[in-house]
């Protein structure tokens, strides 16, 4: 289902490989780096992420803690402020607000209030999104709240790539990014390059070229957006679909350049409607290409409730292909 | 009623295509008013009109090439708005519905474009809106496009970006063409062809040339603009221009038009500058009433008949009017020029650049500014004798330039 440019001997495996393949590099590669979190030892992580790390790298540097998400979140900001390179992981997104406080008021903070005298140079990863029937408080997709924060980074590796890619980059940066994974990706199967590496976390990518709508995501839903322009295609609708990658900062410049080709976009976004990041996306497309725009922008988010547990109940409460389809056909008038 | 018709912008024009309408059944206008754009050889040309009143009809669609002469509106005159005539026009030929009449009523490509009208995009009452997405609305007004007669076909019959877009087919292409470049160099090269071969055909040059020193007009020159903005500065072909128009008071063999074989003097002066347009072409529009301005306000004048003529849009007025031409190089030039006459003209006079010469003044020779004024004329009209002392005034004039 991906296909990588890179001429080279390609392997078969999981997201959930590829992530852990990332951690092992940065492990192997910076004697700063360590990874701390809830079960990510000797259970090897709740998805099974960091299994087998333990015991290639000792317990020094594959930390179990505490059910404390506050409590490690602010060790490895400290960790962090001396010099180390911690990645912090929390089960999911729904248990990062116990971690909040630290995240939003130390790591994005401290910068600005020392006088650039310290950084947060921490990666924080955690599982977002819905699907699993893990019910309302496991399942949300709270990853466009981090991304109204300045000061932090937010991505949301959909391939393969990205998940190999993004850490070792995110570890580069001198100030704490935030790595979403979505729960649905994790069992994903692909083929990529041995030897795929780092990649930049500052640009969006257009996974399907078009030219009839635009249709902008990001995570999960890429690739129930990448199903539903297939069908669309067979009804003669080009659609274009870009994944945006980065959450903060978000990549005007892509974004604005395909709308202004195909003059329709609609934002899928599993996060809530109201003051979601799609709305963020739309308000940006209408400041700055709406003499571009031939129809109003539309936008498949999650229903406004708690996720449900019920597998019919849940699939129908976040957006699916047919959500997709039903939008993109409004905006270009074929309902 | 009166007919207002197709102009003769030229001697060797035989129709014109009318490429744009600048009024609509219902404006006044007035004397000197642009009405409309007629693309000639010579490009794209505005048409003035020269009577007041309200316009009732076009008669003539935009891209329909007429011959000189074709009624192309019909007018009614102050005087029968003020005498209350209302009589219906009944005119042959095609009447143009106002809903086709293009709204483009900008003159030039730059600057804001023009907010369109769209009354008839605008409801009677209890009628549902149309619809117009920003991007179709942002087209038509960049193109010109009137709204009202475009059919949407998105969402709820939107009008949208496509809808624009093809109605722009085979329509705007060309005028956005003409709005661009504003002149057909290829045609403009026939048309100085047709003209200049007529002129050596036809017309018996004769040819003088006089040196003239203008040391002091130099450096009245150089007094007059070291306290001038650059903007307002003047240059030696504003001077060289008054004198010639000031000369050809007194001289009315080298001003006028030699037509139907006899000569008939001008009894105004509207002298024609020779202007260059970039990529080849020439162009030698009439400044009114030459002799009547201030340097001033004659090089103000140049100045913007220079920018108006390389963005292709002469005036019907300015390119029919001339009654003597005047042509300078200019400081990129040569010493001398001898200039083709223009039909029906019967006169240019060439301006050469100004050199440094060993100059005989007394028993001495010294360093002095030296210009080459030259005279080509119709000797039908004039001889040898009374060109000469045509460019001896003209010297003597270009040497006070306080006088000018």
């Amino acid at each position: 289902m991906l296909q990588s440019t890179v001429h080279a001997d390609m392997i078969e495996l999981t997201y959930r490989d590829a992530v852990r393949e990332a951690i092992r590099e940065a492990l192997r590669r910076d004697k700063r780096v360590f990874l701390m979190g809830e079960d990510v030892g000797r259970y090897g992580g709740c998805y099974a992420v960091s299994k087998g790390l333990l015991a290639e790298f000792g317990p020094e540097r594959i930390r179990d803690t505490p059910l404390s998400e506050s409590g490690f979140t602010g060790a490895g900001i400290g960790a962090a402020m001396a010099g180390m390179r911690p990645i912090v992981e929390l089960m999911t997104v729904n248990f990062s607000l116990l971690a909040l406080d630290q995240i939003l008021n130390t790591a994005a903070t401290v910068r600005h209030m020392s006088g650039n005298q310290f950084g947060v140079p921490l990666v924080i990863r955690m599982a977002t999104g819905a699907g699993r029937q893990l019910a309302a408080q496991h399942s949300h997709s709270l990853e466009g709240w981090y991304a109204h924060i300045p000061g932090v980074k937010v991505l949301a590796p959909a391939t393969l790539e990205d998940a190999r890619g993004m850490l070792w980059t995110a570890l580069q940066d001198p100030d704490p990014v935030l790595i979403f994974e979505n729960v649905m990706l994790y069992n994903m199967t692909g083929r990529i390059a041995v030897n795929s590496g780092p990649i930049n976390i500052d640009k969006a990518a257009i996974r399907r070229a078009g030219r009839d709508i635009s249709l902008i995501t990001y995570g999960g839903s890429l690739w129930k957006t990448l199903e539903a322009a297939t069908a669309l295609a067979a009804e003669n609708i080009e659609a274009e679909v870009i994944d945006l990658r980065s959450l903060r900062p978000l990549d005007d410049a892509t974004i604005i350049t395909s709308v202004s080709k195909t003059r329709r976009a609609v934002i899928i976004d599993e996060g809530w409607r109201s003051g979601s990041l799609a709305a963020e996306v739309s308000t940006r497309l209408v400041e700055q290409a709406f003499w571009e725009l031939d129809a109003p922008i539309g936008r498949v988010c999650s229903e406004e409730v708690p996720i449900p547990y019920p597998r019919h109940l849940e699939n129908a409460a976040i957006p699916q292909a047919s959500k997709i389809i039903a939008a993109a056909k409004a905006a270009l008038g074929r309902a | 009623m009166v007919e207002f018709r197709m102009p003769s912008l030229g001697a060797d024009m035989e129709a014109g295509t009318l490429v744009e309408w600048l009024v609509k059944p219902g404006d006044h206008v007035k004397h000197g008013d642009i009405v409309a754009v007629v693309e000639t050889q010579k490009g794209a040309i505005e048409i003035e009109i020269f009577m007041n009143g309200e316009v009732r009809q076009l008669l003539v669609g935009v891209d329909k090439k007429v011959p000189v002469g074709t009624p192309l509106a019909i007018v009614r005159t102050a005087d029968e708005i003020k005498a209350g005539v209302v009589a219906p026009v009944v005119l042959a030929g095609p009447t143009i519905q106002p809903q086709v009449t293009p709204t483009i009523i900008q003159p030039l490509v730059s600057g804001p474009a023009p907010t369109l009208p769209l009354r008839s995009a605008e409801p009677p009452s209890g009628a549902r809106r149309i619809r117009i997405s920003p991007a179709a609305r942002h087209l038509a007004q960049k193109r010109g496009v009137d709204l009202a007669a475009i059919r949407g076909t998105g969402p709820d019959d939107t009008i949208i970006y496509a809808d624009v877009e093809r109605s722009l087919v085979g329509v705007a292409a060309p005028a956005e063409r003409k709005h661009a470049v504003g002149i057909d160099l290829d045609a403009m090269r026939n048309a100085i062809a047709a003209a200049m071969a007529r002129s050596k055909r036809e017309i018996p040059h004769y040819y003088l040339e006089h040196h003239i020193d203008v040391t002091k007009t130099e450096e009245w020159l150089a007094r007059t603009n070291a306290v001038r903005p650059p903007e307002n500065r003047l240059l030696i072909s504003s001077l060289a221009t008054k004198a010639v128009a000031l000369a050809a008071r007194r001289f009315p063999a080298f001003n006028g038009f030699y037509r139907n074989g006899k000569y008939e003097p001008a009894n105004v002066i509207h002298v024609g500058v020779a202007i260059a347009i970039r990529g080849g072409g020439l162009a030698a529009p009439a400044i009114h009433d030459t002799d009547m301005l201030s340097l001033d306000q004659l090089m103000l004048q140049m100045r913007e008949l220079v920018q108006r003529v390389r963005a292709g849009r002469i005036r019907s007025s300015e390119i029919a009017d001339p009654t003597i031409t005047v042509s300078s190089l200019g400081e990129r030039g040569v010493d001398a020029l001898y200039g083709v006459i223009y039909p029906p003209q019967v006169a240019i006079v060439g301006f050469g650049k100004i050199v440094k010469r060993p100059w005989a003044i007394d028993a001495s020779v010294i360093p002095r500014s030296v210009i080459t004024i030259t005279l080509s004329a119709d000797h039908r009209v004039s001889d040898g004798h009374a060109g000469a002392l045509f460019l001896a005034e003209i010297g003597k004039l270009l040497q006070e330039p306080d006088q000018l």
